[in-house]
Parts: structure tokens; sequence; C-alpha cells
């Protein structure tokens, strides 16, 4: 049970980082307009 | 015998769909039978705009703006000037300039794809981005190569009327508080998988054997995930909380938080002396749910209170100054004094109030009165600013002009109306106040029951039942249930801006209309006719080759009549037609012109007040028919307002028109007569839906005061009533403040918006029934001592579950196609 104390916070870890991920993609703007980009694909040129 | 004709919309095998919006196309006769047919001769412009830029994939879309291109016909040279650019377009650092456009028409993903395909249609523009919530479109555009006011034209031109776009500063504050917001989501999410997953952990070891020191581990690391979530990103809930108590207020939060620090306090205790239940999985998964509930109530109301900042720039940034009648200078339009003369060419809409000194044209002044024809206006004549000048050149002395011009004070008011408007009280913090208080008498009961027997389990109990009612489902059960109706109602052309108007609705009151384009359709239309069939082909044969917006109305009247052929067919220009039709001389037009063509006296004719244009017609020297002309009532609105009536709706004709046209229109939609308005200003119009909502109570449940409307002329009156609805074809950036628009032609929309609010209500109830049915059992387990907890981690997800499934699979507006 001892790797427990491994692995549990090497998956907070990882978590942390892509919680990072996240932050980063809110705050450059990519998460401004959630409703265009939706729409945007909806048919591309043929 | 007159009698009210409903024109039919698209009753006849001879009746094709418009090309490029997909109405009955009906006042252009097609060329041959495989030609595409248009309804108007914008939508013919767009669709060769379209397919000459090999854009013609936009017709094929199954999901394309199914209404009429209505392009302003405005030069936009004002676009170009210094006074515009200086304050509206950036530079950027690769040379190119970018400017902010709200635009009219914005509805659909079809427009989307079309306006961000611009680049394609004009060579100099690098790059259009839109964004469909705001309206507003990014155009990026080297200035070298094309002007911005030729972009406008093209926008125009495709049905998307733009202006500049004014809320910069607001947007920008708003983006910060989203991504704040989306921040806080973030981090709850991925702090409460996380506390599941070690949650998860500790009921698995609770069967199994887990090692002491292993459990301990689990507890510990959800205490310190839970810590971050409360401070972080759940803090919003406990200074909302504080701020409502320092108010001696009661909402939603407080229980939340009550709830909230119970769970925490004995969490910790339970961790640190290592027995007894943590909760902590419950409590990042609620943080979690009730931030998202926040986040999307807060984005589907913010539309309704920021309308009113982001009300359109109306009348151009600049104005034609002249000295000495010739020479013009380019000024700011707030910058003109009393008395200076001014220069409006043909296509530009008028800077500022003023009295024609020199020109002779045609005015639209559509957004003062709603009216779409357009007025002539001579020297001597007043003019406002935001007409739309059309034909000729005009010079103009200015007697107001910025913020003293009428369109300003009409817009102030609007202004000042939605900032009076009280806020719809929602039956969620109705509840919650009342829930408090049963909460806290509850657990005092609790707490003096059991501390007779058992101290420790008294402290235990207590806080397991300030845990268990937690209003989480019932916090949640407004805005999910509200979101997924207003996602709906926008897929079938319904627009709301915000779930507490849908609840506003379910309470009827007054239902106020407006009657030019909201009751009736806005063009000229054959209203009466008195006469034998065989005259109706006649007419057709001798109108045939007019383009005559009276010949246009027969045309439209009997879409299925195969006209006669006529001969020696002459127009006279302001009188009438004359033809021969198998022989017969046929004499067609306004009752002087047809009198005298037959030989009676002109002076006999009665005068005619019905507020109808006639129209006579003589066969052979005699007086055979009588036709009538004028707005025609929407085919719809009789049975939609019966409909509404029924529903307990009482409804009351607005109108700016006279006093005649307006009652003929009420009787025939069965309006009672203390209920007609007419010759009612913008602000007289507000003022009497003020006195209704007054009126309407100022208890916690006020009934609901509707008004309906498409003008600048009601924009004042819209955002005083409780809810504001503004109507297909209405001059949209006037309608900023109306908490509902329609892209659905007709009134029928009115009763899918009635029946949908109260669709939406009952599932809101019923949300609500499920969310304290689970507090109820929470309670009866807690006061009797049996949240172990598993029950706890079992309850307070299902109830939040239930919920949204809830919402999603209950039915609010129906999704068939129009």
């Amino acid at each position: 049970m001892s790797v427990l104390y491994l692995v549990v916070p090497l998956a907070l870890l990882i978590v942390g980082i892509a919680l990072g991920g996240y932050l980063w993609a809110v705050r450059s703007g990519q998460m401004d307009d959630l409703e265009t980009p939706g729409v945007r694909v909806i048919r591309d040129d043929e | 015998m007159a009698t009210i004709l409903r024109p039919s919309s698209a009753s006849t095998d001879a009746v094709r769909a418009c090309e490029h919006c997909g109405l009955p196309a009906l006042g252009v006769a097609p060329d041959g039978d495989d030609a595409p047919v248009f309804c108007c001769s914008a939508c013919a412009t767009a669709y060769t705009m379209l397919s000459e830029h090999g854009l013609g994939a936009y017709h094929r879309f199954p999901e394309r703006r199914l209404s009429a291109v209505r392009p302003s016909g405005r030069a936009f040279s004002d676009f170009d000037h210094e006074a515009f650019q200086s304050r509206y377009v950036q530079r950027d650092a690769d040379g190119l300039s970018r400017v902010e456009l709200a635009l009219e028409g914005v509805h659909c993903p079809s427009c989307v794809w079309l306006i961000e395909r611009v680049p394609l249609l004009m060579t100099g523009v690098a790059r259009a981005e839109l964004d469909v919530r705001l309206n507003r479109a990014v155009v990026t555009w080297d200035a070298g190569a094309t002007r911005l006011s030729e972009i406008a034209r093209t926008l125009d031109a495709l049905g998307y009327t733009p202006h500049p776009y004014r809320g910069r500063e607001r947007a920008a504050l708003r983006r910060s508080e989203d991504r704040a917001m989306l921040v806080r989501i973030g981090v709850a999410g991925a702090i409460a998988t996380n506390a599941m997953l070690a949650a998860l952990a500790i009921y698995a070891g609770e069967f199994n054997t887990m090692d002491g020191s292993a459990l301990a581990l689990f507890r510990w690391i959800s205490l310190i995930l839970t810590i971050p979530t409360l401070v972080w990103p759940g803090r919003i809930f406990f200074t909302s909380a504080w701020a409502a108590l320092r108010a001696r207020t009661v909402h939603m939060d407080v229980p939340i938080a009550l709830a909230l620090f119970a769970a925490t306090t004995r969490g910790v205790i339970n961790t640190i002396s290592g027995t007894g239940p943590i909760y902590f999985d419950g409590v990042c998964v609620l943080v979690f749910l009730l931030l998202v509930g926040r986040f999307l109530q807060a984005r589907g109301q913010r539309a309704a209170t920021d309308a009113t900042e982001q009300l359109f720039a109306l009348t151009p940034a600049t104005a034609r100054l002249l000295h000495d009648d010739s020479v013009a200078e380019d000024v700011p339009a707030d910058a003109l004094g009393v008395g200076a003369r001014i220069a409006v060419h043909a296509g530009e809409t008028i800077p500022a109030d003023g009295e024609v000194l020199w020109g002779y044209s045609r005015l639209n002044r559509a957004i003062l009165t709603g009216e779409s024809a357009d007025v002539r206006v001579d020297v001597g004549d007043t003019v406002y600013a935001g007409t739309l000048n059309r034909t000729a050149e005009l010079h103009v002395r200015v007697t107001a002009s910025g913020d003293d011009s009428r369109l300003a004070r009409i817009l102030a008011q609007v202004d000042e109306s939605a900032r009076r408007r009280a806020p719809v009280v929602l039956l969620a913090d109705r509840l919650a106040s009342r829930l408090v208080l049963v909460v806290l008498s509850l657990a005092a009961a609790t707490f003096v029951l059991w501390v007779r027997r058992d101290t420790a389990a008294a402290w235990d109990n207590t806080i397991a039942l300030l845990i268990a009612t937690c209003p989480c489902a019932l916090a949640l059960a407004t805005p999910l249930a509200m979101t997924t109706a207003v996602g709906r109602a926008a897929r079938t052309g319904i627009f709301v801006k915000g779930g507490d108007t849908l609840e506003a609705l379910s309470r009827p009151g007054w239902l106020v209309l407006d009657k030019t384009g909201t009751l009736t359709t806005g063009e000229t239309a054959l209203v009466t006719w008195s006469g034998e069939e065989r005259l109706k082909s006649m007419t057709l044969a001798v109108e045939a080759t007019s383009t005559h917006p009276i010949a246009a109305g027969f045309r439209r009247a009997w879409p299925g009549l195969m006209p006669g052929v006529a001969t020696n067919v002459t127009h006279t220009i302001g009188g009438g037609v004359i033809g021969d039709v198998d022989g017969e001389r046929i004499v067609i037009g306004s009752p002087r012109f047809v009198a005298t063509h037959i030989g009676t006296p002109t002076d006999t004719l009665q005068p005619d007040n019905s507020g109808e244009s006639p129209v006579h017609i003589a066969v052979n020297g005699r007086l055979v028919a009588r036709a009538g002309f004028g707005d025609a009532i929407r085919p719809d609105a009789a049975a939609s307002l019966a409909t509404l009536r029924a529903r307990g709706w009482r409804t009351m004709l607005l109108s700016g028109d006279a006093a005649g046209v307006t009652a003929r229109v009420g009787a025939t939609l069965g309006f009672a007569t203390e209920d007609i308005v007419s010759e009612a200003s913008p602000e007289d119009k507000a003022e009497r839906v003020r006195a209704l909502v007054a009126a309407a109570g100022t208890s916690k449940t006020p009934s609901c005061v509707a008004m309906v409307g498409d003008g600048v002329n009601d924009a004042a009156a819209i955002a005083a009533a409780t809810v504001g609805i503004g109507v297909h074809g209405g001059a949209e950036a006037s309608l900023a403040t109306a908490d509902i628009a329609m892209t659905r032609d007709g009134l029928a929309a009115l009763v899918a918006l009635d029946e949908g609010a109260r669709r939406s209500m009952r599932l809101i109830r019923l949300n609500m029934a499920w969310a304290l049915a689970y507090n109820v059992v929470g309670v009866s387990l807690a006061m009797t001592g049996h949240v172990t907890p598993l029950v706890a981690a079992v309850m307070m997800p299902a109830s939040s579950l239930t919920v949204v499934l809830c919402s999603w699979l209950g039915t609010t507006f129906t999704t068939e196609r129009r």
C-alpha cells in the first residue's frame, strides 16, 4: 500500500498540469466565445 | 358589400418560394420556368452577389435565415470620415485596419458562415469574425485596397445592417467576469472529480479491509483538496450570503453557505479525530454544480441587462456643414449648433433635427413611426435625426442636435425605462427565504430532541440535517430549466434574453400591441373589395405591366388567378390605368381619375375616412367595383389573439396611427373599444405601459404587462413593460432593449411563446418538487439519525442529477419546424 504515497501525489500533479493548461486557455481568450465556434463548423466549404 | 380579405401567404400552386430567403415569392414575376424567383429585389441582389462569388452553397443550407433581406439602403459615407475612424477603427501592427461592428439580423448558423466569407466577396477584406451571441463582427481590412463604407454596404446588401459597436468597455468588463467564472468552474471541477475518486477509495475500503493508514491518507487528501475549493471558487457563496445577511434579506445563497460551512466544519473535526463521516466529496461536487448553474443563469440574464448600453448609434457620426451654400465641411454630428446649415445626400441618414431649407426628397421615417412607406418632404418641413433621405439632396437648418434631437430623447427614455424596471422576483428566491426559516427551526428541533439522550449524536444529526437540506438541487432547478428552454426557443425563432422573462410571462396580465408592422404586415395590400368576380382577372390584365404598389397589391391578393389579355394600355402617373380587355374599356385608378374619365362630376365624391386608399374600377363608362388598399392585417392575427385572450391575457391596441384606421383594425381583431388607443406618440406609449405596470401591482407576484412592438417608436414602451417583445421585421437596432425578439413571421410566435413560458414554469415546479422531496427524505433520515456517510454521498448528487435529467427531458418549446 505504500506505493499510494507515490502515485496519489503524482496523480494530483498531473491534474495540476491539466488544470494549468485550462487556466492558460481561459486567460488567453480561447473560451471567450462559447457559441460561435460550435456553429462555425456546421458546414465547411465543399 | 365590403369584405375583408385575408391575404393568403402561400396557398396556391402558382406560388413558389423565394430562392434566397424561402418566403413566398409573389411580387416579382418569374422569367422562365426554371429561373430562380425572388420575393423582392433585395433578395435577388443578395442571391446574385453570392452566386457570382461561388458562395452558392449558402442556398443549400437546411437552416438558413427565413426572412427577406431588408437592406437599409444607407450609403454609409460617414463610416469613412475622420471622426468615425478615430473613434471606432484601430490600426493593427501589420498595417491593417480593424473595426468592431454590431450587425442587425444575425440569428443563425448560416449567418456565421456567410459573414465570415465576406473576405471572399470583397478584395481588400482580410478577415471577418462573428460573435453570434453579441451580434458583433470584427472586420480586418486593408485601408489601401477598399473603404469601410463599401464593406458596410456589402453587409447591408446581405441584410446585416452594420452599426459601430459601442459596448466595448462593457464587453471587456463582462469578458473578465466570464473568464473569472470559467477559472472558478475549472478549478472546482478538477477538485471535485479528484475528491470523488478519493471518496470512492474510502467507500470501497469500508467494504474491504483497508489499511488504517491508507484510509487516513485519503481522508487527509480530501481535506487538502476541499480547503482550496472553498477558499477560491466557493468563496462567492459565502461573500454573497454575508452580503444578504447584512442587507437583512435572505436568498438562496444563505442556506447553501450554511450547509457548506456545517459540512466542512464537521468534516475537518472528523478528519482530525479519525472517526465519522467527512462529507468532503459532497462539498466539492456541490460547489462545482452550483457554479455551473450560476454561470448559465448569469449569461442568460446579462444579455437583457446590458442591452441599453448597446443601443446602436442610429445617427451618423458626422455631418456635412455648409458655408455660404457651397463649401461643405465634415464636422462631428454632435457638435452641430442650432441654426447651422447642413447638406444631406441621397442614401444618407439625417444627422440632426431640422427644417428643410432647400430641396425636395422622400424620407423613410420607419425608425420613428414604424411606417415603412416613404414620406415626401419639401421646403419648410421638419425632418428628424435618424430618418433616411431616399431620393435627393436636402439642405437643412439644424434646430436640435446630439442629445437634444427627438431620437436621442426617445432613446434616453428607453434607457431610463429599462433602469427603472423592477427585476422579476424568481420563484426560487421566494422559496429560499421560507426555506431558511424551516431549515433553522428543524435543525433547532433536532438538536433539542437529541441533546437529552446523547450530546455527540445531537451535534451529528443537526449537522447532517443542515447538509441534507442544502438547496443545491433547488438552486439548480431554475437555471437549468431556463437555459434549456431558452435554447429550444431559439431554435424555433424566438430569442429570449434571460430566463426570468419566461417566468414573468407565465403570469398573464396585459398584452399591449402596436399596430403597424405588428398586427399588420406594414405593406400596401388589398383590404376591401366590392365587385363581381370576373372583374378580378380583367383588373389583373390591365395592371399586368404596371410596377405601381397598387398593381403589386392586386397581384398579391389574387395569386392563383390567370389574368386576361389587355390591349391599348396607358398609364397616367398619379392617376391610374386605362386598357381594353375583350373589347371592353376598363379604367382603374383614384376615384377622381375614374370619375373624370367616365364623366361623373368629381364634386359628388364622398370623402373617405376609413384610412384606406380607395381605387375605383369602371367598365365601359360605368363604375362597377371599388377596392380599398391599406395595411393588411396579418393572416394569423385574429386566431392568435383569440387563443391568447382565452389563456387569460387582456389585450390592448396602442397605435400611433389615426383614429379611423386604428379603430377598424381593432374592431376586426376583437379589441374592446376602451382598449384601443390611437394617435399615441412614442412618449405616450411608454407612459401608458408604465401606468399599466404600476396598476399591475407591487406585490411579489405582479401580473405581467407585455408590450409587443416593432420600432423605435415602441422602444420606450417595450423597455417600460415587464416583458418587452420585438416582432419580426422591426428595426432591430432599436429593439436592443426587448427581452424577447422574434425572427418568426406573424403572431403565432406569441402563442408559442406563451405556451413555452407556461411549460417552462411547469418544468421548474417539477424540478423544485423533486428537490424538495429529496430534502424531506433527507430531513427525516437526519432527524432519526440515519444519515450514514454513504446515504449522504448518494443523496447529494442524486438530487442534482434528477434535476439535470428533468430539465433536459422536459418539453418546453416544441421544436417543430416552422
